[in-house]
């Protein structure tokens, strides 16, 4: 289990919304990072997928996914084992029951060693009717620098809307 | 009419910045809705077909759904 648990930064969206949420410079000093998400966007669905990247690196074929979903209707998996992003689970669209926010959470072990990244997601949409969705994923990113920064955003090019939240945490085992 | 903005968080000093989007961005997240638009149809398209290719082979074969599901399991 964690020794410390230190919020590192957060970000509630404003009334403007965002088109992404980006934390940079980002210390090297923890062991493993957390970002949790509560969001929703202003596409008209009731799930939004979520993506990420880190560094700033968009390169094709940095990034690899694997996702196991359910919906209430049924289930399924999908990924890809050479992207230019990570997927990172969906946003609440805005078809979605109101005032309701999907609920994510990112884990990074060991963000800042020198070896291939593994990054976890597990999260919810929320919907009081059908197209709620869980997702896992597994996603790795293979290059061996320190994470430093981290950009979420919806892939339909829609917008967080306000009080949409994101809250990063540094983790240390010591 | 202003862009929409995007928000950065620089963690070693905690300032948190609102910024306008330029016009290239704002047309490539234009071009990305569209994209997605046309992908999510393109998936409900082929959902449709396996539906239909699936009750076609079950009316074949004369049996239910559950039926076909208990047989597999």
């Amino acid at each position: 289990m964690a020794n410390t648990y230190t919020l590192i930064a957060a970000v509630n969206v404003g009334a403007g919304g965002a088109s992404s949420i980006d934390f940079n410079s980002i210390s090297s000093s923890y062991t493993d990072l957390v970002l949790s998400l509560s969001v929703r966007t202003t596409q008209a669905t009731t799930a939004d997928d979520l993506l990420m990247r880190v560094n700033g690196d968009s390169t094709a074929g940095r990034y690899a996914y694997k996702d196991l979903y359910g919906n209430g209707s049924g289930s399924g998996s999908g990924g890809s084992t050479s992207a230019s992003f990570n997927y990172v689970g969906r946003a609440t669209g805005s078809t979605a029951t109101n005032s309701t926010f999907a609920s994510n959470q990112i884990y990074f072990t060991n963000y800042a060693g020198a070896i291939t990244k593994s990054i976890t997601f597990d999260g919810v949409t929320e919907n009081n009717a059908s197209g709620a969705f869980g997702d896992f994923l597994a996603n790795s990113y293979n290059q061996t620098t320190a994470i430093s920064s981290i950009t979420v955003y919806p892939q339909s090019g829609a917008s967080f809307v306000q009080y949409s939240t994101a809250y990063l945490y540094g983790v240390k085992n010591a | 009419m202003p862009n929409p903005t995007r928000i950065e968080v620089n963690c070693e000093t905690g300032e948190v910045l609102e910024i306008e989007l330029t016009d290239a961005e704002v047309q490539s997240l234009e071009d990305a809705r569209v994209a997605e638009e046309a992908r999510k149809a393109e998936e409900a398209t082929a959902a449709a077909l396996k539906a239909e290719a699936k009750a076609g082979i079950l009316q074949r074969l004369g049996i239910t759904a559950e039926e076909a599901e208990l047989l597999l399991s």
